[in-house]
């Protein structure tokens, strides 16, 4: 039996014993209600780790169990849940204690934040009678999370659980997605929790109503703009994934004939081989892209949020533009590139009405033609070596043998970039990547993530050997329970992306990003019961990586890379996207 | 330039920390800040008086304040006709022989005395923060002891007059 049905059918045992066994009349205590309030909820997985304040919920879920991944540290934990969210669509769930297990989170929920990811996290926390005495693992979770959620709760009263529970799962799957954090304090869990009445508490937010239908004049407006544009542009964002716009948008750019772009996180929303699309934009994107940006009449941005890694300077960015911008936060529209057409909506809301106008397409028969030459004169490129392998085309391979439709998940830094540049995705919501927080560590526990959303797709979690060693003790996770996940490891002994900037900022001054010793990556995997492979030479690449890749076991690449290889073309901090570093030219 | 916001917010634990961590995260200068309960049940209003560069910072901010979701409403009344009040307690430095002076002279303010000593008398003062900065200026070269003001609060009049923005002078 092959170590995805296992894990299939694991997962499958589990929920099919938790079922049926409400306990609609018999008083419950706040574990059993918030247990049941998840089932209720749909929650398949949660995503943790037990401690003290915790106890009771364990103890609830020990007599009635949810499928539970128990990580090795509360990072490892809420990193899956994102990579569960991201590629499921579905609000990752996490439980962890209080003190440091919550403070172990933060680096997770503030990620989930900036790229709107839909998470509920549920941390214990000490007894309502000794908070705010510095008791033993008490934290602020409220004071600290706050920044960094969409919206966070204590639970006050058990009365309130079930309540808070329907709200948190709303707040964080609605509207802009995000992190809901829910602290619990241990008496609140073990309280008896008894009316019916309270238990089928509504959702009560007076204060959120999210706008997911577009104004119509603005789309009119829209529409009409498009229409007499003569070099338009599509930028799409991750909000194309969020609202599952992805028919939509390819119908758009093809009816209109529109080249469109994607930011780093909206990779995916189109077909990487769409022969519309230009590659990505921003500071490592492609130089026809950015150029299609600085030169475009009008920038019909789908659910991006202009961030300074896209625009670069502000001063120079789309400037001949009129600017249309489709958000579901108003507060995105404006905050960094002021303009013209705004359209709050939900993508897929807005493309639609955006489609229903049936205008015109506009001329952009001599754009095209244009964009078409820069892509042959500037393609992507990366210079060859003999002897060493290059992390592009480690990429490549794994893009061939994958043929393009793997999840594929990064940390960030020089191989999250190459990534994107040269793994060109065949499908939408195979991408995890660290976009606005940039975490190192991520990639690796959100490919388990994102292996339990999907069983049946090949996981593959391209990291650097920096990030890889920040959560490497989730390895257990790949050993305990054969999740086949892919681990590759761009290995190129040095924390690449600082190491470029020291070279070419800081006049090669590598300053502590340079990691000679490190660990024996095989024997670390075989030390998990993992499978290890090394590619040290250029010509038992290929070879390797179809025998690891395509098998059905969790296995761990160590891929030997050169070090000094570095990430181009690049536009330098500070500059427009019209001034790129690095571009080939004929 | 100088705004003045009103917010109507739930009235739950929390909830102050909230709008004010927002400010600071967003780099809001806040000059000051009123809370209280609202005529409605459960529900409090603030007001803030806050300074911001230009228009894209203001709007950034209202937009972000109605985000939150305990925040039900947002309102910019800068450029409204409001009545606006703030109260301020001095206690002047004030020797029998000057008190009849100073009384006097802070009389136009109609401030009251609600205290005094053998050499200090305290004097409780209400009206716009314009006004009150006037009386306290008044009041300095006799000697300031302690000042506490409250913060203004604000909400718009029934009755909005066209293009007649009251508070041009924050500007």
């Amino acid at each position: 039996m092959s170590a995805e049905v296992q894990t299939k059918q694991a997962v499958m045992e589990m929920a099919l014993e938790s079922k049926d066994k409400k306990q609609n009349n018999q008083p419950m205590d706040g574990s059993a209600v918030l247990i049941q309030g998840l089932k209720d909820q749909g929650v398949e997985v949660i995503f943790g780790y037990p401690g003290g304040a915790v106890l009771p919920i364990y103890d609830a879920l020990y007599k009635d169990p949810i499928p539970h991944v128990l990580a090795r540290h509360e990072q490892g934990a809420i990193h899956a849940a994102e990579g569960y969210a991201r590629v499921s669509g579905k609000p990752g769930v996490v439980i962890a204690t209080s003190g440091p297990g919550a403070t172990n989170l933060v680096t997770g929920i503030t990620d989930a934040m900036m790229d709107s990811l839909p998470l509920v996290v549920f941390t214990g926390q000490v007894a309502s009678t000794v908070i705010g005495t510095d008791a033993f693992q008490e934290a602020d979770v409220i004071g600290i999370t706050q920044p960094i959620t969409k919206h966070n709760y204590q639970v006050q009263d058990v009365a309130d659980l079930p309540r808070i529970i329907k709200e948190a799962f709303h707040i964080a799957s609605t509207g802009r997605r995000g992190p809901v954090v829910v602290d619990i304090p241990k008496n609140v869990a073990t309280e008896i929790f008894v009316t019916e009445e309270e238990r089928n508490a509504e959702v009560y937010l007076p204060g959120y109503q999210p706008t997911t239908t577009p104004n119509y004049l603005q789309i009119q407006k829209a529409a009409e703009a498009i229409r007499f544009a003569r070099k338009p542009l599509i930028l799409a964002g991750a909000g194309v994934l969020h609202g599952q716009a992805m028919e939509e948008l390819k119908t758009l750019v093809e009816t209109k004939r529109i080249p469109v772009t994607n930011t780093l996180l909206g990779l995916g929303g189109i077909a990487g081989d769409h022969e519309y699309f230009l590659g990505m934009a921003g500071m490592h994107g492609t130089y026809t892209a950015n150029m299609a940006i600085s030169e475009c009449d009008v920038l019909i941005n789908i659910g991006a949020r202009f961030d300074d890694r896209l625009t670069g300077n502000l001063e120079s960015f789309a400037p001949h533009a009129k600017i249309i911008h489709i958000d579901i936060d108003p507060a995105e529209i404006g905050k960094n590139v002021p303009t013209d057409i705004p359209i709050v909506a939900d993508s897929k809301e807005a493309l639609k009405a955006l489609l229903n106008q049936e205008f015109q397409a506009p001329d952009t028969e001599e754009w095209f033609g244009y964009l078409k030459d820069l892509q042959e004169e500037a393609p992507l490129w990366y210079n060859t070596d003999e002897h060493e392998v290059l992390p592009q085309e480690a990429i490549q391979m794994i893009h061939r043998i994958t043929e393009g439709d793997a999840i594929v998940t990064t940390d960030v830094g020089q191989h999250q970039m190459w990534a994107a540049q040269y793994y060109s995705l065949n499908n939408p919501d195979h991408w995890v990547t660290s976009g606005g927080l940039g975490t190192m560590g991520f990639g690796f526990p959100a490919a388990i993530g994102a292996q339990i959303a999907k069983p049946n797709e090949r996981v593959i979690a391209i990291v650097g050997d920096g990030g890889f060693q920040m959560t490497a003790q989730e390895l257990s996770l790949l050993q305990e329970m054969r999740i086949p996940v892919k681990v590759v490891i761009l290995n190129n002994g040095a924390l690449g992306m600082v190491r470029q900037w020291q070279e070419t900022f800081y006049d090669e001054r590598y300053s502590q990003s340079l990691i000679p010793v490190q660990p024996d990556f095989v024997k670390l995997a075989e030390a998990y019961d993992l499978k290890g492979y090394r590619i040290t030479k250029k010509e038992d690449a290929e070879q390797i990586f179809r025998e690891a890749l395509l098998s059905d076991e969790p296995v761990l690449i160590d891929c030997r890379v050169k070090m000094l290889e570095n990430v181009y073309p690049m536009v330098a901090p500070g500059k427009g996207l019209q001034d790129m570093i690095g571009v080939k030219s004929k | 330039m100088k705004r003045v916001i009103t917010i109507t917010v739930i009235n739950q634990s929390g909830v102050l920390n909230r709008v004010t961590g927002l400010l600071m995260k967003r780099q809001f200068n806040i000059e000051s800040i009123t809370v209280g309960h609202s005529e409605q049940p459960g529900m409090s209003k603030m007001t803030f008086i806050v300074h911001v560069e230009d228009e894209r910072k203001i709007e950034q901010l209202v937009k972000q304040l109605q985000k939150q979701i305990d925040v039900i409403k947002v309102n910019d009344i800068t450029e409204k006709a409001i009545v606006m009040r703030e109260l301020a307690l001095v206690k002047v430095v004030s020797p029998p022989h000057a008190r009849s002076e100073i009384n006097s002279i802070v009389e136009p303010f109609r401030a009251t005395v609600i205290d005094s000593g053998k050499n200090v008398v305290t004097y409780q003062v209400t009206g716009a923060p314009e006004k009150i900065e006037a009386f306290i200026d008044l009041v300095k070269p006799y000697g300031i002891k302690e000042l506490a003001r409250t913060g203004a609060t604000a909400f718009t009049r029934e009755i909005q007059k066209v293009n007649s923005p009251q508070l041009s002078i924050l500007k």
